[in-house]
């Protein structure tokens, strides 16, 4: 196995290159806006730095967020067009799977990531002789609106970075490694599970239908 | 065999997935997903509603275009996008797209100007383009004229609109007369049963503006003055001859554009008028423009309405003219340019990398 691993659901743009044993090669930059710009060449250095030409690759693993929106879909077709080119698998891992995976936490624990508008994405997870395991489906929300107790659990994205009030207990990583990515993918793929590559947006675009702006000024 | 290179483009600047295939000056295919019946309930485009069905419409339309086209991915010379202008969230799906496509085959990629393209579709349909072209581009985002000396390298603006595009000006009065979005071709055909007898104002076209705005337009006080009217009339109590006003409107529009762009090819000493986008598909806008291109003595070239509205096939015309013209292929970091100015007519590689590709394209 070659697996191309790449996630842009966080503040990283973050590419790795995984032979099924380990990271051969990986090219990681934080930078919240300019996706565009920085993942394409990201891949070739990624690539050139494990050696591994792109009519290698066999697989290819994808974060589908949750994460803002513009960024994570540059991730998203990213994959699945290079995936089409090549002819190779592509497959969609939570990206929050992949933050817990980094986490490398024993025990019960939150990842809560950036949503932007004063909002966090999270999920809780309990980790077990170095396996997360996701115990809630991802939300958006609050951070201040999460459970008490899930607040006060031990977090990693940059969600207690952004709202140390509402969670004390924030660690690193911040944001999602490539390589964990890989990790997480390979695992499922092993246990036989299927990874539909389905971006998790969380939220309804923004738009009002004509309809529902009528009923608006209705009311008013 | 051939050495004219096979160019794949890809359009994602507003809600049409295009993706098209070309040879040289030859078009082999033009595959568009639209996502335009989604955004018919919003009463326009919403951007994150197009740029989620760009991601999902992208690579099946790709896909169609190579199966239609009878090409495999492997046969490309050449990648080309649409890196502005455009909503930026939906660009940005078509150019990492492309980005995508390079990487995995190894070949260049063009970020190209929307505009630009929107002039060189012309060239699978017509043949070469008379250098210098002039072009009158007005669709739902832009009206403008450009004198154009070389369509992958020179561009120059000489005037454009000073508020809404012609486009915006057809949608928002079908708004008014209660037609669907998109609403030009709902004019347009509202307009074939309706009489010519409403005199709307033509703007930016007296002495004065004249001066000023020669080759600009105007469209929002004729916007302002149909809904008065229609206003006016349903006060009144009476029913709106929407034939009637659809009629005099989309004259008032085809003539101000017609009249000035063949004013410009007289001043400039152009003798070829290219029109396109998306209101290029107007009716009374091509016979028009047909009838006093021939008293004037312009040759006239209209692509075929398909051609005219957003799509694939005009990104992979333009890359291939610079594929043919030996232009520096853009790299794998430049940007999608929601306002990318026309005269960037592709994105030419940052600092040092351009000088050493030259150096080995020279
Ligand atoms: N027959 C027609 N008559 C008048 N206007 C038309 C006709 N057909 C389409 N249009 C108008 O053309 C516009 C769409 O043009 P186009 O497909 O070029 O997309 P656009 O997103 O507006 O383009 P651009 O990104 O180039 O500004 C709409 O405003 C539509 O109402």
């Amino acid at each position: 196995m070659l697996m191309l691993a790449l996630d842009t659901s966080t503040s990283a743009i973050t590419v790795a290159v995984h032979d099924g044993e380990t990271v051969l090669g990986d090219h990681t930059v934080l930078d919240a806006r300019r996706h565009t710009e920085l993942l394409a060449p990201g891949i070739t250095t990624a690539l050139a730095a494990a050696g591994v030409a792109v009519t290698d690759l066999t697989d290819i693993a994808v974060g589908v967020g949750p994460g803002p929106f513009t960024g994570l879909r540059v991730g998203l077709v990213t994959a699945l067009t290079l995936g089409h080119t090549r002819g190779i698998a592509v497959h969609g891992v939570c990206s929050l799977d992949a933050l817990a995976q980094g986490a490398g936490i024993e025990g019960d624990f939150l990842v809560a990531t950036d949503a932007r508008r004063k909002e966090v994405y999270w999920a809780r997870y309990r980790g077990e002789s170095g396996v997360p395991t996701r115990l809630s489906e991802p939300v958006v929300g609050r951070a201040a609106d999460i459970p008490a107790e899930v607040r006060a659990l031990p977090v990693v994205g940059r969600g207690a970075l952004l709202y140390p009030e509402a969670l004390p207990d924030g660690g690193e990583p911040l944001d999602v490694y490539a390589g964990d990515v890989a990790l997480v993918a390979q695992r499922a793929l092993e246990a036989g599970e299927a990874l539909p590559v389905e971006p998790m947006y969380l939220r309804r675009p923004d738009a009002l239908t004509t309809a529902e702006r009528q009923a608006a000024v209705e009311r008013a | 065999m051939t050495d004219e290179p096979l160019v794949l483009g890809i359009e994602t600047s507003c809600d049409e997935t295009g993706v098209g295939i070309v040879r040289g000056e030859t078009l082999l295919v033009d595959a568009i997903a639209s996502s335009v019946d989604e955004h018919a309930r919003f009463g326009g485009v919403v951007p994150e509603v197009a740029s989620r069905a760009h991601l999902e419409a992208m690579v099946p339309t790709i896909e169609r275009a190579c199966a239609t086209a009878g090409v495999a991915l492997t046969d490309l010379d050449g990648i080309a996008v649409t890196s502005g202008p455009g909503l930026a969230g939906a660009l940005m799906v078509g150019v990492a797209s492309a980005k995508a496509l390079g990487i995995g085959l190894g070949v260049p990629v063009y970020g190209v100007n929307h505009l630009a393209s929107h002039v060189a579709v012309d060239i699978v349909e017509h043949g070469p383009l008379p250098e210098p072209t002039m072009a009158l581009l007005v669709s739902g985002g832009h009206s403008s004229l450009l004198l154009v000396p070389d369509v992958t390298d020179d561009i120059r603006p000489l005037g454009s609109t000073i508020d809404d595009a012609a486009g915006e000006a057809f949608d928002k009065v079908a708004r008014v007369l209660g037609l669907p979005f998109p609403g030009g071709p709902h004019i347009d055909r509202a307009a074939r049963d309706g009489a010519i007898e409403i005199d709307f104002p033509r703007g930016l076209t007296s002495g004065r503006d004249m001066e000023r705005h020669r080759y600009d337009f105007s469209f929002s006080g004729l916007k302002t003055a149909v809904s008065r009217w229609v206003q006016a009339r349903q006060a009144a109590g009476e029913d709106v001859p929407v034939a009637d006003v659809a009629a005099s409107f989309q004259e008032a529009v085809t003539d101000v554009l017609t009249r000035k762009a063949i004013l410009a090819c007289q001043e400039q000493g152009v003798g070829h008028l290219q029109i396109g986008g998306g209101v290029a598909a107007n009716t009374r806008l091509r016979a028009m423009a047909q009838e006093r291109c021939d008293r004037a003595g312009i040759q006239l070239r209209v692509p075929r309405p398909g051609l005219c509205t957003d799509n694939g096939a005009m990104v992979a015309s333009l890359g291939a003219q610079m594929m043919a013209k030996g232009r520096v292929p853009s790299g794998l970091d430049f940007p999608a340019d929601s306002s990318m100015p026309v005269t960037d007519v592709h994105n030419e590689p940052a600092g040092p990398a351009s000088a050493h590709d030259a150096l080995h394209a020279g």
